[in-house]
């Protein structure tokens, strides 16, 4: 954008993420109107609105100083964990499984709210860490116990999808702090071997089910493997060109299961076909380069950490949801950012897309100050 | 790597570090984006078929509709077999979530009683799969409408349209047409057709249903539809009309038909009528009989149990499957192959009561004796010394050869399901059964419808009717295929003319059948009557005792007599002698001239016997389930007809009891114990002989 033509308080938005985002919300809507039968109501409308609602709040949060973040990322952490346990303790009670706190004006999830929180944690902790001790134990014990904590207890929820996705930030975190290679090499190894007395132990029926069931879909078809197979007959169905807008049938029979939430791109895909679903690949694509510019100029180790874990816990997202309603990864409930329907992955999300934009602010006023 | 170089590390080695992974990471990221938009490429290209199948198949349901079957009609073209539409309630074993609450439901609903619910457990239990129970068919609209609104809290209950058959002379056709019935597994088996398992569609069970399925079937039509995925329909996409079976023309006349099995009241019998000029079937009935109304549906424990404890055999066709010694019908038969033979008629022989063969002595029925006998006395007073002593000159094979000539012992090419031809014994047959030469009483036993000899009503019918004809007329059922010019027999006419007068003289005359007569003054019946023992004279007299050791009564007849056009055989079982048969004869008759008149004579009779045989049906179901209720068992098997048909067919096989005596002839009229209400046939005092 350049100045003079347009006034500079509208140049100095990065348009480079607001317009690739309102694209895919807005095809998100198109979806979501088509799925609930071509009406508005009760997601296309809602998915709009609370994309504004979201977007606003990140460019609110893009304005915050750095030494805010700083100074929040141990107590929002600590507050967290708080709530996680809050949950963990109702469920417990109210017996069954329970992620929910009712605010009475929303729902919150604390979970959600944990994956930004763990990488700013992270990020604050590995800026402050002096770089001589990366290499050794102090730059671990303690990062693993940051992780841990709020882990277990989502696991303990029990939620997978978003205790691999706190993990996944955390790690990935961990790996560009600079962290000793032979410690990945070596617990990837060790996880390996681990991961089927894992499988064995750790999991519930129900979520070793799932991991049978995407080894193979068509041992069960009317039972387990009920969802990856309508899902693949959906995006299979829709061809090069799909089948039309609002002619999706899979869908609007109800054979697509989560059709307007975890399985939007099945939805998607099977009316707009594979020309929709690569350009919805392409908008991610648009949207993580973003990210990774952002940390790649960032003006220091903290920022840079934080752009960069952002960026990862929402490819994290993408990539699960996306490799799952293909067939490639077991059925988790998580929904693909900005099209799949539903506040508390949008929120999540915004926060992590309000983050790096706060980055990106913070290295232009640095360069500013530079010059 | 950096990691190897712990001591020296600065924030510009974590930046590098920091640089390098990134670009590890970001590849990573890459690499995912492009496996992702591989595959979708692949499962929307290269396996697009399948889907799109898949889709397909998801999306549209395809529904049978089962076909009408063709009408079965008479000569007429009156129907005794049609469709009737009506609203039906079904079960799918599979798609029965709780088969006790929606039974209970259902019995609600439809106000089933104890017996019914328990019959259909029993089908539940048999059921498998898809395989559609019928609940109830021919319902009014309040009770499909009850079942309908409440569809959604019973899964696995199927409310619907459709026709079914219906058979309005019910229990008069039954063995003649059989029934149909819900395909078992078996005939899935057999036929992996998928409308066997459309509820509602019924196959062909026995008789002409059976024999015929494939014409009378038709073509399903079916409906498309769009459903969800829990089975709501959306749109109906396409439906294409059933295409209905052919009817099936037969030569039956159905008011016939079903007065002639009315008319045989509470016996155990068949009457046969055949048309003189084509050798069309126009009437075929066998008494008791079931309903095949009732049938459809499968048999209840009640059905069965009144079915199977019958001793009057209601699962047997008597007329195809009924085997019984003609006794002293074959007489005219006989006198045949004496004249072809060359025996002058008017040769005479003394009857006094019994005649002397060597050293025994064979009686005659009549006692008294006849007195001089030639061979128009011998039919018309059924004399028995008279046939004894010439087929002792003739011999046995000429009088054979005739019995087969006229259609005994005969297979005829009827499209049934199956027919018990019996023996007509001869001298080879007899040293191939028993490895013994004939004997003198065989001869004996023979020559007056005894001993071996075994026939079926059908085969007396067509004796009769090629006596009358003196042509060679080939039984027909269907009514398709044009009449043949039939061949004569090769009687010579003065034969004929002469057993056709001692027939005459058997009802008109001073024979032994005065009661058959006719009442028109211008049309006379010609007949012939038979008292066949079932046990010999130590157990019984055959007159009365035990039901199942009384006399068969036979009569054979064929009017008017001076030009015959129907020939008639009647079959009492155990009717304790011809006087059983002959009334039947003359009313089924008098119904072919003048219905209103037979009619007249039939509904006076009914008051006396209970009703219709539907009525009557109905009246001893309700006395059943008074009595057994639920304690009743189950219906031994699917299709209990066919299995009566083998019981007969094993009975056949059974070699008969070798006979080492002739067998004590009985007499022909019994007016004096016959129970037989006879208010039309006046009695001419010369009519019946003294006894």
């Amino acid at each position: 954008m350049r100045a003079g033509v347009i006034p500079a308080a509208i140049a100095r938005q990065p348009w480079g993420i607001i317009l690739p985002l309102s694209v895919l919300t807005t095809f998100g809507s198109a979806v979501l109107y088509s799925a609930a039968g071509g009406s508005f109501q009760p997601w296309a409308l809602q998915h709009l609105v609370r994309f504004l609602v979201f977007l606003s709040m990140a460019m609110v949060i893009a304005r915050l100083p750095q030494s805010l973040f700083k100074l929040a990322a141990y107590p929002a952490y600590a507050a967290l964990v708080v709530l996680l346990m809050l949950v963990d303790l109702i469920g417990a009670v109210g017996g069954g499984s329970q992620r929910w706190l009712n605010l009475g004006f929303m729902q919150l999830q604390p979970s959600e709210m944990m994956k930004p929180a763990i990488v700013l944690a992270y990020a604050r902790f590995y800026d402050t860490l002096p770089p001589a001790m990366t290499q050794n134990w102090r730059s671990l014990i303690p990062a693993m116990g940051l992780l841990g904590v709020p882990a277990l207890l989502v696991m303990l929820q029990p939620d997978l999808g978003t205790g691999l996705a706190i993990t996944f930030g955390a790690v990935a975190v961990m790996f560009l702090a600079g962290l000793p290679m032979k410690w990945f090499l070596g617990a990837g190894a060790a996880g390996i071997v681990a991961a089927p007395a894992a499988f064995f132990t750790l999991l519930h029926d129900y979520q070793r089910k799932r991991v049978l069931v995407f080894l193979d879909p068509e041992g069960d078809p009317l039972g387990s493997g009920y969802h990856i197979s309508q899902s693949k007959i959906a995006i299979g169905s829709g061809g090069l060109f799909g089948k039309g807008f609002g002619n999706g049938s899979q869908s609007h029979l109800e054979y697509l299961p989560e059709a307007h939430t975890d399985f939007i791109f099945a939805t998607m895909g099977e009316e707009w076909g594979l020309l929709g679903a690569l350009f919805v690949l392409f908008v991610f694509m648009l949207v993580l380069r973003w990210g990774w510019r952002v940390a790649q100029n960032a003006p220091d180790r903290f920022s840079r950490l934080l752009a960069a874990g952002m960026t990862c816990t929402v490819f994290f997202y993408v990539a699960i949801n996306l490799l799952m309603v293909v067939g490639l990864a077991p059925v988790v409930g998580i929904p693909l950012p900005f099209m799949s329907h539903g506040g508390s992955s949008m929120m999540t999300n915004m926060i992590c897309l309000g983050t790096i934009m706060a980055v990106d602010r913070w290295s232009r006023r640095s360069d500013g100050i530079a010059r | 790597m950096l990691s190897g170089s712990a001591p020296h590390v600065s924030s510009g080695t974590l930046k590098n570090a920091y640089d390098r992974r990134s670009l590890v990471i970001g590849g990573l990221q890459a690499a995912v984006g492009m496996l992702l938009a591989g595959r979708v490429a692949w499962i929307s290209l290269a396996q697009n078929e399948k889907y799109t199948l898949a889709s397909e198949s998801n999306r549209v349901n395809l529904t049978l509709i089962s076909p009408r079957r063709g009408a079965i009609l008479d000569r007429n073209g009156a129907p005794i077999a049609a469709n009737r539409a009506d609203f039906r309630v079904d079960l799918i074993p599979d798609r029965l979530v709780d088969a006790d609450r929606t039974l209970g439901e259902l019995r609600r609903l439809l106000k089933l009683s104890d017996v019914r619910i328990k019959d259909l457990k029993d089908k539940l239990d048999k059921a498998h799969g898809f395989q559609p129970v019928e609940v109830a068919a021919g319902l009014d609209w309040d009770s499909f409408a009850a079942i309908s609104v409440r569809l959604p809290d019973l899964p696995g209950v199927l409310a619907q349209r459709s026709f079914s058959r219906w058979y309005p002379t019910g229990p008069s056709v039954g063995h003649l047409i059989g029934y149909v019935g819900p395909a078992s597994a078996e005939d899935y088996e057999k036929e992996r057709n998928p409308l066997l398992v459309t509820p509602g569609f019924k196959i062909g069970k026995d008789g002409l249903e059976k024999r015929f399925e494939t014409n009378l079937r038709g073509t399903p039509g079916a409906r498309r539809v769009e459903v969800t995925a829990s089975g709501k329909v959306v749109r109906d996409l396409e439906m294409r009309e059933d295409i209905p079976g052919q009817p099936l023309r037969l030569t039956i006349n159905a008011p016939l038909q079903d007065y002639a099995a009315r008319r045989l009241g509470v016996e155990s019998g068949a009457v046969v009528v055949i048309d003189c000029l084509t050798g069309d079937i126009l009437t075929m009935a066998s008494m008791p009989s079931y309903d095949p109304n009732s049938f459809s549906d499968g048999i209840g424990r009640i059905e069965w149990k009144m079915l199977s404890e019958d001793d009057h055999v209601p699962l047997r066709n008597k007329v195809l499957r009924g085997l019984y010694p003609p006794g002293s019908t074959v007489k005219p038969m006989v006198a045949m192959s004496f004249l072809e033979a060359g025996l002058d008629p008017d040769e005479s022989v003394f009857c006094g009561g019994g005649l002397r063969v060597g050293n025994r002595v064979f009686g005659c029925w009549n006692r008294r004796g006849h007195g001089t006998v030639n061979m128009a006395k011998g039919i018309y007073q059924s004399c028995d010394v008279y046939f004894y002593h010439f087929a002792q000159r003739i011999g046995m094979d000429p009088i054979a050869a005739m019995a087969r000539r006229l259609g005994l012992g005969q297979k005829f090419n009827l499209p049934v399901v199956g027919q018990s031809y019996g023996t007509v014994p001869d001298a080879a047959w007899k040293q191939r059964k028993y490895g013994k030469p004939w004997a003198v009483f065989d001869t004996v036993n023979a020559t007056i419808g005894q001993g071996y000899m075994l026939v079926n009503p059908l085969q007396q019918a067509v004796m009769a009717a090629r006596i009358a004809s003196g042509k060679l007329l080939q039984p027909r059922l269907m009514l398709d295929q044009k009449a043949t010019n039939v061949p004569s027999m090769g009687f010579s006419q003065e034969h004929l003319a002469y057993v056709h007068k001692a027939m005459f003289d058997v009802v008109n005359g001073p024979g032994t059948a005065g009661r058959a007569r006719l009442p028109f003054p211008d049309i006379q019946i010609s007949g012939k009557t038979g008292t066949a023992q079932v046990v010999g004279l130590n157990i019984s007299n055959g007159k009365s005792g035990p039901w199942k050791y009384r006399d068969h009564g036979h009569f054979i007849s064929f009017a008017p007599f001076d030009n015959p056009r129907y020939a008639c055989a009647v079959v009492i079982e155990h009717g304790g002698g011809s006087s059983a048969a002959y009334p039947v004869a003359r009313d089924v008759m008098t119904f072919l001239f003048d219905p209103a008149k037979a009619m007249e004579v039939l509904l006076e009779m009914e008051k006396g016997w209970g009703g219709t045989p539907q009525q009557r049906m109905a009246t001893r179901y309700n006395e059943y389930e008074a009595r057994y209720g639920t304690s009743a068992p189950k219906a031994a098997d699917d299709n209990p007809v066919a299995s009566a048909d083998a019981v007969a067919e094993a009975a056949g096989a059974r070699p008969q009891p070798e006979q080492t005596e002739a067998a004590a002839p009985r007499p022909e009229d019994s007016t004096s114990t016959a129970p037989t209400a006879n208010p039309t046939a006046s009695t001419p005092a010369t009519a019946s002989p003294p006894q």
